[in-house]
């Protein structure tokens, strides 16, 4: 136990304003930067350079970006419903914003002042609160779709709002396991457990629910292979195709900031959070207003622990951009196959399997911590490979029609010429062909 | 299926979601590190263009300044799209020139004929691609204009050379 002092309430007021501003605008400008990087990553990975004429090597891009949008002008569709029309921007970039509140950044700093926390809002309803937020943004893009009076953004609208749904399903879900193990669902305490109670961060011993928290976040913020509210091929621009200038900005700036936060909420629930791996140095938690168990803190740690928390947190949003440039979209019935009839139903029966393997080690009177976490991680273990090799049996791409057709050889031989396989086919498999079901 | 979807069967080998993923971001990934991009960075870096490359005009002139244009007319007459202005005259010395001589690079289709028609080397197109102007009018070339033009000419497919050796 460490005996810092706690904050004086003029303190905490003065350093909950302070921390709420630098949250902020660190949030937005790293948004601004994000939409940089995606290009950037995305020109790369098509072996082009990229955005690089504003600035050194292309970095005032964003500000150009943002100056432009400012400075468009801003349209308003005839027949718009105008109140709507308005609204819906402000009420999605408000969740996606708001939702960072709740994150430790990093180890708490200690000031003259008293012990300062790295979270904006230390919430006891933590991880709770931004579930409810993330499943507000919803109704902004909804609200779009709706008063624009468009044929493509409705539709992009509906997308959303039955997409978003029901991944919220088992983004829910896949978090009771995480909540199984910490007994609580604020975010410090989430850190806590895997830094220094299980010593295990939860990618390992909740790896299934890693894996459907991934799917299912990339769900939530829309991005690819989950991208058909907006699907630019079929639906224009999809429920912001009206939009322009800054009101398509915020849309632009609403899905990067969920980027961001489902990215260090990953980071934050199974990477860890600002835990630095292999060490005990930076373990610690406010047990009290002032009063740190574990480790002493210091501004060293808090910056050693801030660093930690952003490389977690770009490894995600790599990732997300990765998969962008990578993966297609999915066709919409398979993205709904996915959500209801594969992810809820094996995110219940992981729930029942995790409650069962957490009673049966307390049953059998296994100590909270390393060794009852590699138990977890081996029965984990099992249940992704199996789940994997469940999901790549032809079950999830190939869509209804393939699935509803009765499995029989092809009726229509391929054309293959005597004692010679047919061109682009080995001779081995069977010649794919086109049978037209009943 | 009322509609008639057609359905591909597929081996299993082939339909693994998974396996294609890692295999795709294993690519985008190594394309993401490689250095050779592909990009030609424009205006500091223009691009190479064949010898035949076609473009804007250009009057060759004579060592005194005049241009070699004799006004025989046969490049309004092959011109197909018929952007070539040209009023002949005629100096005390039974000379002829042009008087007028202009080209509308809008209307030109930069096939090349007039250069290929012409009997004394005179109207040429050129390896010239930045032409870009404020008004339309700019883009109709006059004679001092033409003649003032500096880059290379066009050399033309030689049908007794075909492949330019």
């Amino acid at each position: 136990m460490h005996e810092v002092g706690a904050l004086s309430s003029t303190a905490f007021l003065v350093s909950s304003a302070l921390k709420v501003v630098v949250a902020f605008t660190l949030v937005l400008v790293t948004v601004a930067y994000l939409t940089l990087l995606e290009r950037k990553v995305c020109a790369w990975m098509q072996d082009r350079l990229g955005p690089n004429r504003v600035g050194p090597k292309g970095l005032f891009q964003p500000l150009a970006d943002g100056l432009k949008n400012i400075l468009k002008e801003e349209t308003l569709p005839a027949e718009v419903s105008k109140l709507f029309f308005f609204l819906a921007p402000m009420l999605s970039i408000i969740p996606a914003l708001v939702t960072f509140a709740v994150i430790p950044v990093a180890a708490p700093l200690p000031t003259p002042w008293g012990l300062v926390d790295m979270i904006v809002a230390d919430a006891p309803i933590g991880i709770l609160l931004i579930l409810a937020l993330s499943s507000l943004g919803v109704y902004g893009i909804v609200m779009a779709g709706w008063a624009s009076n468009n044929k493509y953004a409705f539709l992009g609208g509906m997308r959303a709002s039955a997409q978003m749904v029901s991944y919220e399903v088992s983004l829910g879900l896949s978090l009771i396991p995480v909540f199984m193990l910490v007994g609580n669902v604020t975010l410090t305490q989430v850190v806590w457990t895997q830094q220094e109670a299980l010593g295990l961060w939860f990618a390992l011993p909740l790896g299934l629910s890693f894996l459907f928290f991934v799917i299912s976040a990339f769900a939530e913020t829309n991005r690819l292979p989950f991208d058909l509210p907006e699907s630019e091929a079929e639906l224009a621009a999809g429920f912001h195709t009206e939009y322009s200038a800054m009101k398509f900005s915020m849309f632009f700036i609403t899905e990067y900031a969920h980027v961001l936060t489902t990215s260090a909420l990953m980071a934050t629930l199974f990477l860890g959070g600002w835990d630095i791996p292999f060490t005990n140095w930076d373990d610690m938690r406010v047990v009290a207003p002032g009063v740190v168990e574990g480790a002493a803190p210091s501004v060293l740690k808090t910056l050693a622990t801030f660093a930690a928390f952003a490389v977690k947190t770009f490894f995600f949003v790599f990732l997300y951009i990765w998969v962008r440039w990578t993966v297609p979209r999915f066709r919409y019935d398979q993205v709904m196959h996915l959500g209801w009839k594969v992810m809820l139903p094996i995110a219940l029966g992981y729930v029942t399997l995790m409650a069962v393997s957490i009673l049966v080690l307390d049953a059998i009177g296994l100590e909270f911590g390393f060794v009852y976490g590699l138990i977890l991680t081996a029965v984990n273990a099992v249940a992704t490979v199996i789940f994997l090799w469940v999901i790549d049996r032809d079950r999830v791409i190939s869509g209804a029609a393939a699935r509803r057709a009765p499995r029989r050889a092809p009726t229509r031989p391929a054309l293959v010429l005597e004692g010679e396989p047919a061109f682009g086919v080995p001779a081995t498999e069977p010649a794919f062909v086109p049978a037209r079901s009943e | 299926m009322a509609i008639g979807v057609k359905t591909v069967r597929r081996p299993e080998g082939t339909t693994s979601y998974l396996r294609a993923t890692l295999k795709g971001m294993a690519l985008t990934f190594r394309h993401l590190v490689n250095p050779n991009k592909v990009t030609q960075e424009y205006p500091d870096e223009k691009p190479e263009l064949s010898p035949r490359w076609r473009g804007t005009h250009r009057m060759e002139v004579h060592a005194d300044g005049r241009p070699k244009c004799v006004a025989c007319g046969l490049c309004p007459t092959i011109c197909p799209s018929n952007c070539i202005r040209l009023v002949p005259g005629e100096d005390d010395q039974g000379n002829r020139y042009p008087v007028v001589y202009e080209i509308d690079e809008f209307r030109c289709i930069f096939c090349g004929m007039c250069q290929e028609v012409c009997p004394v080397e005179a109207i040429h197109v050129g390896q010239d691609y930045e032409n870009a102007e404020y008004t339309r009018e700019r883009f109709v070339y006059d004679l001092d204009r033409l003649m003032a033009q500096d880059h290379p000419v066009t050399v033309l497919w030689d049908p007794s050379d075909p492949l330019s050796q």
